[in-house]
């Protein structure tokens, strides 16, 4: 069943009749994903997509037992969505908003510790389990459902990853979209774990880049719990030093947070370390075999 | 430009921003309107601008002299000639003549300096007086680890603090606040104590703390940094440098702060790409690239650093890979004359990529001479497609499909 989303899923859609809203939304109905209803405030009555569209999380989930939430929800407004989803009993929240303040997410991240739920993103791809459920804007057809669990900070990149290793001969247990901001609810480490408890994963690609110290918590927890082989890349090893590259959290401030330091302590924790974005599906597949093979 | 406190924090506390920075003559506006005590001063931008400036802060403060400020985006002005005394009238014309349209190079401007475009005629604070004056480093900003802002502080003020940190690291210390509860009294207090300092001081401090808290949040500032911090002769504690970067993402709550940007200090390439909702940054390479989405644009860097070749830019065209941006991205690229090739790349997911292929051929045909070869790579929905119309299109582009390809194809141009 994999993590985080799946089968048994019911999402709720907030920003469901916005433009970026309608037409995920849409493509999430189409991949098969559980799409419950969604939430605009004072649309509530109405029919979208041909689910209800209600005023309030609560509504939502009192009438439909959503436990997922995606959020597509403007800038401005993204937090407070994120912190109604997280108040009214939404367990996985899924933000795929860009741009959100940071003192906002500052905001955020304090009133979440007092819930039971787990937020993903924001400025992410959202997360998906193939064959079950897609909570995102990935593209669905590219995926396979299989044995790979795949965490990564990015959006194409992701999906490059994905291509390769259904290229590979292999699927995807669950991809998790874990956003490019400097503040987000899900990090390298967390994903990393729920995918190595996951029965249904037998490898893991972690894909990380410039900026922050997510990937190096996360090989420093994989070299203590490690049952499963993880490949890594870290984009931008060619990025100059206190230039942001796009992302928010995507800059290199110091000798600590360049991509070949990144690269030197996952080689040093056990992961498979892959210079090249063009060879990550290959290398998993190697890394699968020797696995079998040992 | 990023300031050694960034680097030095970045490094050790993982914190990050995005940012839009004011000048020193602008944040010192806006923490006065938040009633932070700064040392005052006037913007000029042409010698007599400042020679009237001079005069009017004279019948303002009393200064019997005046400091001279270049105002540019970035740190270690002093170091590099950008900060200069001026005892008299005379002198303080020569200054501002030979610091106005001076090109001013300091250890994070690089090699090729910045322009100064204007400066700050400001008063002089340092006055001898009933107790001794002192510096003070104090700087607010996220702490990317722990999610919350964090106050740095030190009693060595003035000096570059990536120094002090290295140096002796037990002079610098760190206040975490809760974003609820905001900066308490208490942990002001602790500030001003750990400064060292008592009676008026500490209690101005204290207060100094407080609105420079307010301020910070206020104008959901990324970075505010005071250095030196100052108690004045008299135990008044005023800011005698500012800089801030603002949250870009904020600035739609803070529209006056928008307003004071300044272009004159952005790459102009870059700023145009903005306006075609590019996110462009120019490097140093032979090979320019063009990607949706910002993690594979950086990874297509590393692509063309391990076939040969240099990365020439970054650059996301986002969602919205179409004919005009298409031809806006080119166009962007080939002004750099370093650049060799270029490298498209480009995996559609809700984007066609029969429809970004068909951009490429009809931006090239738009722009008529493109001296340089092309690589596109397509990947994702109607990839297939795609190829077979760059590769029918009779022009000199190469196509290719898997990441992998493409690198070879950029190898292959490097090498001939």
């Amino acid at each position: 069943m994999a993590v985080l989303v799946g089968k048994q899923s019911k999402v709720i859609v907030q920003g469901f009749t916005g433009t970026e809203g309608s037409f995920h939304a849409g493509q999430m109905i189409e991949y098969g994903t559980n799409v419950v209803g969604g939430v605009t405030p004072s649309k509530g009555g109405q029919i979208h997509l041909g689910r209800p569209v209600f005023n309030t999380v609560d509504e939502a989930i009192a009438a439909t037992n959503a436990d997922v939430s995606i959020i597509f929800v403007p800038p401005r407004f993204a937090a407070d969505a994120i912190m109604e989803a997280a108040a009214a009993g939404i367990k996985v929240i899924i933000a795929i908003t860009e741009g959100i303040p940071v003192q906002d997410m500052v905001k955020v991240k304090a009133f979440l510790e007092d819930y039971d739920c787990r937020l993903v993103g924001p400025n992410c791809p959202g997360v998906m389990t193939p064959g079950e459920a897609k909570v995102g804007i990935m593209p669905g057809f590219i995926h396979n459902p299989g044995k790979i669990g795949i965490v990564s900070r990015s959006g194409t990149l992701t999906y490059e990853a994905v291509d390769q290793v259904t290229k590979a001969g292999l699927g995807q247990s669950t991809c998790i979209g874990i956003g490019g901001d400097p503040i987000v609810g899900t990090t390298t480490k967390d994903a990393v774990e729920l995918l190595m408890n996951d029965p249904d994963t037998e490898g893991i690609i972690m894909i990380g880049e410039i900026g922050g110290s997510m990937e190096a918590d996360a090989a420093y927890w994989i070299k203590e719990n490690a049952t499963k082989p993880v490949v890594g890349f870290i984009a931008g090893q060619t990025a100059p030093p206190g230039r942001r590259m796009g992302h928010a959290g995507a800059i290199v401030g110091g000798k600590d947070d360049t991509a070949a330091a990144k690269m030197e302590i996952m080689r040093q924790c056990g992961i498979h370390v892959v210079e090249s974005p063009a060879i990550i599906g290959a290398t998993m597949a190697e890394a699968l075999k020797k696995t079998t093979v040992g | 430009m990023i300031n050694s406190l960034f680097i030095y924090f970045y490094k050790n506390d993982k914190t990050n921003i995005i940012y839009m920075n004011l000048h020193e003559y602008q944040a010192k506006e806006v923490l006065h309107s938040f009633g932070v005590p700064v040392q005052r001063g006037i913007v000029a931008h042409t010698t007599e601008e400042a020679v009237a400036a001079a005069q009017k802060l004279q019948a303002e403060t009393n200064t019997p002299i005046w400091v001279v400020k270049a105002q540019i985006h970035a740190g270690g002005r002093g170091k590099g000639g950008g900060v200069k005394l001026a005892k008299s009238l005379e002198e303080l014309r020569e200054r501002a003549d030979a610091m106005i349209g001076m090109n001013l190079v300091t250890k994070q401007t690089g090699a090729e300096g910045k322009k100064v475009h204007k400066v700050l005629i400001a008063e002089d604070v340092y006055l001898p007086g009933e107790s001794e004056p002192k510096e003070f480093y104090l700087s607010m900003l996220m702490d990317r680890g722990k999610g919350k802002n964090v106050i740095i502080y030190s009693t060595e003020g003035g000096v570059d603090i990536e120094t002090v940190a290295e140096e002796t690291p037990h002079l610098v210390h760190k206040e975490w606040v809760d974003i609820g509860m905001g900066l308490l009294p208490f942990q002001a207090r602790k500030i001003a104590y750990n400064l060292g300092l008592s009676g008026t001081a500490f209690k101005n401090m204290v207060k100094f703390v407080g609105k420079l808290y307010k301020a910070y949040t206020g104008i959901d500032a990324s970075m505010l940094e005071i250095n030196p911090l100052f108690k004045t002769a008299s135990d008044q504690i005023i800011a005698v440098d500012a800089k801030i970067s603002l949250d870009e993402s904020a600035l739609y709550r803070h529209k006056d702060l928008a307003e004071l940007r300044d272009v004159l200090e952005e790459d102009p390439t870059e700023v145009e790409a903005g306006k075609y909702g590019l996110n462009f940054v120019k490097l140093d390479g032979n090979v320019g690239c063009m990607v949706n989405g910002a993690g594979l644009a950086m990874a297509t860097m590393d692509i063309i650093k391990l076939s040969g070749g240099e990365p020439a830019n970054f650059l996301d065209v986002g969602g919205k890979a179409n004919a005009e941006t298409v031809e806006a991205g080119f166009r962007i690229i080939l002004k750099d004359p370093n650049v060799k090739a270029i490298l498209v790349n480009i995996f559609g997911g809700i984007v066609r990529c029969d429809r970004v292929a068909n951009g490429v051929v009809q931006a090239y045909k738009n722009i008529g001479e493109i001296n340089v070869p092309i690589i596109v790579r397509l990947q994702g929905t109607n990839a297939e497609i795609a190829k077979k119309i760059i590769d029918e299109s009779g022009l000199e582009v190469h196509s290719a499909i898997l990441l992998k390809e493409a690198a070879e194809k950029v190898a292959e141009v490097m090498a001939s």
